[in-house]
């Protein structure tokens, strides 16, 4: 389990964020590191002053599928922010802002919630995934 | 054979994939080796996910059963 998960988040919606948030925390409670580069809208996602709104689905989704998903918060499913959270509280899990997409979006790390630990570009995320495999969300 | 003394409850009863394990993985890290916990939970991934868990992380799943509703798990730290 010593290689990484690499996760490159790039859609903003809250079903692909909430399924990037179970992926994370399933590979941080079996010990695994998980690297997090958040692009485009997954990264305005992460605005301090916009991750608890309402990020609404992938277009597939549906009316149906939007009611599952209410449904499932409704019956107590944690907000991915939360996932999040509590998979950053058991270690090993680093989430950086593209620097691109932050030029892109005019933001600042002051501009993004705490659980963006820092910016970095494409050459650092690589670095740190290492040999491990990477996923775009 | 001595009764078993559970040292931390872990109810995750109503919490779906995958945050029984996140809880487990949270109240194990707190605890010393040889510290025995029980897990309550309803997410039937569970039943799959706590024994891989397990495998994975070297702790103990030392006994496992349902009542149809809720799944109980005791798991020993490595």
């Amino acid at each position: 389990m010593d290689e990484p998960l690499n996760l490159v988040l790039f859609s903003g919606t809250d079903d692909k964020l909430q399924a990037a948030a179970v992926l994370t925390a399933g590979a941080a409670a079996l010990g695994k590191p998980v690297n997090i580069f958040l692009q485009y809208w997954a990264l305005e996602a992460f605005r301090a002053d916009r991750i608890a709104r309402d990020h609404g689905l992938a277009p597939e989704a549906g009316a149906a599928g939007r009611a599952a998903v209410d449904a499932l918060a409704a019956a107590g499913q944690s907000p991915w922010a939360d996932t999040l959270r509590q998979a950053k509280e058991l270690g090993g899990v680093d989430i950086e802002a593209c620097s691109l997409s932050m030029d892109l979006l005019h933001l600042q790390q002051v501009d993004l919630d705490p659980l963006v630990d820092g910016v970095e570009g494409v050459t650092a995320f690589y670095l740190a995934a290492g040999e491990g495999q990477v996923l775009f969300i | 054979m001595p009764v078993l003394e559970i040292t931390q409850a872990v109810d995750a009863r109503g919490l779906s994939c995958p945050m029984p394990i996140v809880k487990t993985a949270q109240a194990v890290k707190a605890l010393p080796s040889g510290a025995v916990i029980e897990l309550l939970a309803t997410d039937a991934g569970s039943i799959k996910d706590v024994a891989a868990w397990c495998r994975s992380t070297g702790n103990g799943l030392i006994e496992q059963s349902s009542d149809g509703a809720v799944y109980r798990f005791v798991i020993r730290r490595k």
